[in-house]
């Protein structure tokens, strides 16, 4: 197994970068197509005959069982071919006891009588065209018995238990140390559930060729997606082609895959026709995953001087029944400030509410609005800087496990950042400028996100036309894979960026783990290159082997790879002629990563400052952001242009948590209320003003061998903290229960009598 | 989605007769909320008589000296409309503030007035909502109702109209004219088109089956500034929690009841010399909360006086004195 320190001491063509194709601001290598309607998503794709579709039913209560069940008038509507409830699905393979994220297993469709959950698919009718599906569908008679449910997070709190298999983390004595401490903060935070609003819904073309499957869908994990899909129709992983070329948006919420993919696939078995099936905006909202809601209690101790003595964050969360996942938004705290005593911790509940799951950046997303907040509030109290008050905790190393860091770059990001935006224009006493009726307020947070590399492996082909070829079992879900591997493949082997083809979104191709955790480009990224390094050596090896070769009987070691020519000193020929001579069909190399076995003795991650301006109306309590800088250290780029839009992309969502975003669960019904997009508020363009994101020139050697690390997820954490800072700074008011809508800036302003 | 026909109207004239001919049938012009509600089947006709292309896109001038705007000039014209933007601005306003670029380009003068409300459960078809199913209940009443009215509403409703350009048009004391299943031509004051709920939240305005709106008439403009403050969650396609739009003397309010409402209370108290802010309270004597919307009390009671503050320094701004 390999080490970091051979990363580190391991010279590569991306670390060179002699081409200068990493880091540019390249565009997308699929942005034409995307931008042209010819990048054909799930749903779109053009099956090898004309499909059938699908129209899925949801249930309308919270918790039960379905009682009565007519499909005669569906069965007999026009055009209809099948109609599915739990009576008389296909049989699939069992649900197993809890689901993880990495061990693939059956996701069965329909498959009892039971309701865990509003909005859980109970029927499904599959009609020769949508609108005769829909017509179906609406025909469908269905009854319901409802059981008592619990859907009120806060109404249970007490019911809040140590998740599975956790405890706890304290260093020092927490209590004592926070008793002890001069200057104190202690408060209660609330994120409410949110929804990951993906562009594009969730959706599967089916078909079969005999016994085996062919599936165009839309989700993160290939691998995973394809096997667990297997073993929910029973038959040999290998029967399955998973396809996901093209992903609009995936935010964790295409972890996994929902039934859409399950039951167009068992419906073309069926039918033994291709099947489309759509998830709707609405059943997005309910029959997917969603963010859960949580309640954190923060409490920091300080010195007079500043210094953090002690610091706790606590976060209450919520689950489904039958689910396993916590928000973990205490965690990222135990690798951000110094401070002798901590203590962090969750506990989770459980509800009769939707799966909860993954949302970029589970963890960091939600617990940045709380304990960066209460920084703020902390300095405040002290009368320090905000920004400072953080440079002065800033720990030598890690502060909970003492480990070195890999590079941190904190503090440089804050300088930097606060340079450019003018931070130390920051009246520091609140509601002092005004803009017209807008009082104007400058806040500032730090972000964090932690670092990860998973298995995975790649092939790179040269053709007899010196065109390189990247296959990888990997995602694009808007991130820029597709552009960033070709970036690499061109650097690693001396060639135009116009002579590289990548394909992914294949379970036929060397498997990555996929998108998720911003462990994307880092994972897939460093397989690629290794496979890269591998078809160099076996070009050297055959060019310096070759007696027609002008490289001929050459040292392999010293072969250079520039503009498609290889070369030693002035010898060369083109990579084309090379090939065409010698391998007309092509030569492919294999590569691989996997993490180092030295990786956890250093504490890795992603670093970021944001600087929000916003502007508040007192009178009716809006607010609006004016500008926001955020500066990311977040080791070696591989693409300016990618890299930047999903920094920012996280930063407006930051903008959204902070004041618009959440689902409200009516007690009465067990369900979502605000079930579209325009019932669920993310940020519009004229939300956002000035917007800018600067990445610090890093390099994480210790990452893995291109030094380079993941920005999907770090541009949203701590993002809505700046906000709410500058908020208070412009108004006053803090509101500590997200999002901060008018009626709750009101209300908090006329609790000062204002 | 529910199978339909349709047809496209070759005058208003006939457009009305198919309209009261047809069972179930509806007008649809720009569809921006009724192919929504259809395929949510929140409105299931069976027939579309398309009135989209008929000639009444046209603004012209009326004798009085105002303006009379065709049922079909789509909110955008209106909006950019160089008369409607130099003596109604708070129109303009109103209409930019509403809906999206794209929605106002496909949106008409009369489906704006007759788009239906935004309130969740209205939306939501397995939910209680008399409005939607009569006969079922209200969802909203006992409900997540941050966005409810608190003018006029009843045990069995309480959407709100959804509406920026009638809060407008309005203030600005607006006529419609309608073309009736008769053959013959009527106007009334805009502010009479649309009920409140009462015991019947499903019907939301005084049009008898098959009536077509041809035009709204604008009086000459009141003297006096004008201005139009929506407030919104976010800054762009966002219903609004509360809406004021000021036209001289006169004041209506938007996302506060079954209907864009004028300000009677309001506008006498004004007119007898009361302050801005004594002005609103009198209208908000009458106001009442359900449940979770009470902060548009005294949102009402903070935008307001603004608004009025805001348009009568900007006409004495214009013409050299306060108003």
């Amino acid at each position: 197994m390999s080490s970091v320190l051979d990363w580190e001491a391991t010279p590569n063509p991306v670390k060179e970068n002699r081409a200068g194709n990493i880091g540019k601001a390249v565009d997308r290598y699929e942005g034409p197509l995307k931008v042209t309607g010819t990048a054909p998503y799930a749903y779109e794709v053009e099956p090898p005959s004309p499909p059938d579709y699908g129209v899925m039913l949801s249930a309308p209560i919270a918790k039960g069982r379905i009682t009565a069940i007519d499909t005669k008038a569906a069965e007999a509507s026009p055009g209809v071919q099948l109609v599915w409830t739990y009576k008389n699905a296909p049989k699939q393979g069992p649900r197993p006891e809890r689901y993880d994220f990495f061990t693939p297993s059956p996701r069965p469709a329909l498959e009892s009588d039971q309701v865990y959950y509003f909005g859980q698919q109970v029927a499904v009718v599959v009609a020769d065209t949508l609108e005769n599906a829909q017509a179906g569908a609406a025909l469908v008679e269905l009854s319901f018995e409802a059981a008592p449910q619990s859907v009120i997070f806060s109404d249970h709190y007490d019911e809040a238990d140590q998740p599975p298999g956790e405890s706890d983390i304290e260093i020092g004595d927490f209590e004592t140390g926070f008793a002890e401490a001069p200057v104190q903060i202690d408060d209660i935070w609330r994120t409410p559930l949110q929804n990951h609003c993906q562009m594009e819904p969730c959706a599967t073309t089916a078909w079969w060729d005999g016994d085996q499957l062919t599936v165009h869908t839309s989700v993160q994990m290939v691998r995973f997606a394809q096997n667990s899909l297997a073993e929910t129709l029973m038959v040999p992983h290998k029967n399955v082609r998973l396809l996901t070329r093209y992903v609009g948006g995936g935010f964790g919420g295409k972890g996994s895959f929902y039934e859409d993919l399950v039951l167009a696939s068992l419906a073309a078995r069926e039918l033994g026709r291709p099947v489309k099936i759509a998830f709707s905006r609405q059943q997005m909202m309910h029959g997917t995953v969603h963010r859960p809601a949580t309640e954190q209690r923060v409490r920091l101790g300080a010195t007079e001087d500043g210094h953090l003595t002690a610091m706790s964050i606590m976060t209450t969360t919520h689950c489904d029944r039958r689910g396993n996942f916590t928000e973990h938004a205490s965690n990222f705290a135990r690798n951000l400030y110094a401070a002798p005593n901590r203590l962090t911790g969750h506990r989770l509940v459980r509800l009769d509410l939707p799966v909860a799951s993954a949302m970029r950046a589970p963890g960091e997303a939600s617990g940045t609005l709380s304990l960066e907040v209460a920084m703020d509030e902390l300095a405040e109290k002290l009368g320090m800087d905000p920004m400072e008050l953080r440079i002065l905790n800033e720990p030598p190393t890690d502060p909970e496990t003492g480990k070195p860091f890999s590079i941190r770059q904190l503090v440089r990001c804050m300088r930097e950042g606060a340079q450019q935006f003018g931070w130390d224009r920051r009246n520091p006493k609140p509601g002092q400028v005004r803009d017209g009726r807008w009082h104007m307020g400058l806040g500032m947070a730090a972000a964090i996100r932690g670092n990860f590399l998973l298995p995975a492996k790649a092939s790179f082909t040269v053709d007899a036309d010196g065109v390189i070829t990247v296959k990888q079992g990997m995602t694009d879900i808007g991130t820029g894979t597709y552009t960033v591997l070709a970036q690499i493949a061109a650097e690693t082997l001396g060639v135009p960026l116009g002579d590289v083809r990548v394909e992914i979104g294949d379970s036929e191709l060397p498997p990555a783990p996929g998108s998720g955790g911003q462990f994307g480009a880092a994972t897939a990224g460093s397989a690629a290159l290794d496979a890269g390094m591998n078809l160099r050596k076996a070009i050297a090896e055959i060019a310096v082997n070759d007696q027609a070769s002008p490289l001929y009987g050459g040292p392999s070691e010293d072969i250079t790879f520039q503009d498609g020519v290889i070369a030693i000193s002035n010898r060369s020929e083109r990579l084309s002629e090379l090939i065409r001579r010698n391998r007309p069909e092509g030569l492919t190399a294999d590569g691989e990563v996997r993490p180092a076995a030295d990786a956890a003795k250093w504490s890795s991650h992603t670093y970021g400052a944001h600087f929000v301006e916003v502007a508040v109306d007192t009178v009716t309590g809006e607010v609006r952001t004016r500008r926001m800088l955020g500066v990311f250290a977040a080791g070696r780029i591989l693409n300016w242009k990618t890299a930047r839009s999903q920094l920012t992309g996280g930063m407006i969502w930051g903008v959204g948590s902070a004041l618009t975003e959440g689902n409200v669960v009516d007690a009465r019904y067990g369900s979502l209320i605000n079930q579209d997009l325009a019932g669920y508020l993310v940020p519009v363009q004229a939300d956002i003003g000035e917007l800018d994101a600067i990445m610090l020139d890093e390099v994480d050697d210790k990452a893995n061998p291109m030094g380079i690390k993941g920005v999907g997820e770090l541009g949203i954490s701590g993002a809505g903290a700046a906000v709410a800072n500058a908020i208070y700074n412009a108004c006053g008011v803090r509101v500590r229960d997200y999002p901060i809508t008018p009626d709750k800036v009101l209300a908090a302003l006329e609790a000062q009598g204002r | 989605m529910r199978p339909f026909t349709y047809e496209r109207a070759a005058d208003a004239a006939s457009a009305v007769k198919a309209a009261t001919e047809t069972p179930n049938a509806r007008f649809v012009a720009g569809g921006t909320n009724l192919l929504d509600l259809m395929k949510l089947e929140i409105e299931t006709p069976t027939h579309l008589i398309d009135v989209g292309r008929l000639p009444m896109a046209g603004i012209e001038e009326t004798a009085e000296g105002g303006l009379r705007i065709g049922a079909m000039a789509t909110n955008s014209h209106v909006a950019a409309d160089a008369r409607v933007r130099s003596r109604y601005p708070v129109l303009t306003q109103a209409i930019v503030s509403g809906g999206s670029g794209q929605l106002r380009n496909k949106a008409t003068t009369g489906g704006n007035l007759l788009q239906r409300t935004r309130c969740a459960y209205f939306y939501d078809t397995a939910k209680p909502c008399n409005k939607r199913a009569p006969g079922s209940g209200c969802g909203a009443l006992e409900g997540l109702n941050r966005n409810s009215a608190i003018f006029g509403a009843s045990h069995a409703c309480i959407a709100t109209h959804p509406s920026d350009m009638a809060v407008a048009m309005v203030a600005l004391g607006a006529s419609v004219e309608v073309l009736s299943p008769s053959g013959g031509a009527r106007s009334f004051p805009l502010m009479e088109l649309h009920r409140l709920p009462a015991e019947r939240p499903d019907v939301d305005t005084h049009l008898v089956p098959g009536e077509l709106i041809t035009a709204v008439v604008l009086p000459p403009p009141p003297k006096g500034g004008q201005i139009y403050r929506k407030v919104r969650d976010r800054a762009s396609y966002s219903a609004g929690l509360a809406s004021v739009a000021i036209a001289g003397g006169q004041v209506a309010l938007g996302a506060v009841a079954h209907k864009p409402w004028r300000a009677a209370e309001a506008e006498a108290a004004l007119g007898a010399g009361a302050s801005p802010a004594e002005a609103i309270a009198a209208e908000l004597a009458n106001a009442s909360e359900n449940g979770r919307n009470g902060f548009k009390i005294n949102l009402v009671r903070r935008l307001v006086p603004a608004a009025i503050e805001e348009a009568r320094s900007n006409w004495a701004e214009k013409n050299g004195s306060v108003a």
